[in-house]
């Protein structure tokens, strides 16, 4: 496998959706080469981090009249 | 995102149609962050977002004595976000109309820089011609900072629909299943998407780091 293959592979590889054959070239590449590691990793560490991007609630006005709005919401 | 810890499916919506006040709450403060960074993928602003968040509330609220248990109840509630999102998206002209309908030249092509690599006349074509360069460690909690810091930032420069599709699955954590569900679209389609999503992102990165480094 080429690198400029392997990059291409990275997100299927990820998921779990390589053909058996292609996962087999994919893992083998990655074992030879530093470039397609770092490459693997880099991307690891970019989904990583968006799981991880500082948190924002609902602004605390909005949030009461949610709250509001249940509590005067209709039994259904 | 982080999900504190909520009771199953069955016993949120038992009690959400008893109307205890108190589950409703947890739901709305557990889930509305990453239900803002879904909207945001949509819609133009922070407060455009905020405002889809809260109609979909209220659409939960509409809708959760008829909520069948077909989907998680988390996904229902995206379902009614992301039709919500996309209608204020598309009023706000920020979306592309028929996610996974139109073919972009986006959609096609290498995801790095063909010159990045060996040409055909070199003994190793397609190989790096040199590694991409070392990033500093992830560990260092500065490092860590700044990058989500680039992040939190860095989706509003991809095309529309590889913006909702990364947003989904790496931001608010849904399944490839899920997200194709979501937005109606095939699973070749959802990957192609976050593929280039993703390899855009760790680009922007690494255009980044190689500006710190050479500053």
């Amino acid at each position: 496998m080429n690198c400029d293959e392997f990059v291409e592979l990275v997100t299927a590889y990820l998921d779990g959706a390589l053909a058996p054959a292609d996962e087999q070239r994919f893992v083998e590449h990655l074992t030879e080469c530093d470039g397609c590691d770092r490459y693997l990793e880099q991307i690891r560490t970019t989904v990583r981090a968006l799981g991880r991007l500082p948190e924002q609630g609902l602004a605390p006005e909005a949030r009461d009249r949610l709250l509001a709005a249940f509590r005067d919401w209709p039994t259904g | 995102m982080a999900h504190t810890a909520l009771p199953a499916d069955a016993v949120v919506v038992t009690r959400l149609r008893a109307r205890d006040e108190t589950m409703f709450a947890a739901l709305v403060d557990a889930w509305s962050p990453g239900m803002l960074r879904a909207a945001r993928a949509y819609v133009a602003d922070e407060h455009t977002a905020q405002d889809v968040v809260q109609e979909t509330w209220l659409g939960v609220l509409r809708g959760i004595d008829g909520f069948q248990g077909l989907s998680s109840l988390r996904t229902w509630v995206y379902r009614i976000l992301v039709n919500k999102a996309k209608t204020r998206g598309v009023r706000d002209a920020r979306i592309v109309p028929g996610l996974g309908v139109v073919v972009d030249d986006e959609d096609h092509g290498p995801t790095v820089d063909p010159a990045r690599f060996r040409s055909t006349d070199d003994p190793y074509p397609g190989h790096w011609r040199s590694s991409p360069p070392a990033w500093p460690s992830p560990e260092d909690g500065a490092v860590a900072a700044e990058t989500r810091r680039r992040l939190a930032a860095a989706p509003a420069g991809l095309p529309a629909r590889q913006r909702v599709v990364v947003t989904l699955r790496d931001v608010t954590g849904h399944s490839s299943d899920e997200v194709c569900d979501l937005l109606s679209i095939s699973t070749a389609n959802q990957r192609v998407l976050l593929h280039r999503g993703r390899a855009a992102l760790r680009a922007a990165l690494e255009q980044h780091w190689i500006k710190e480094a050479t500053a």
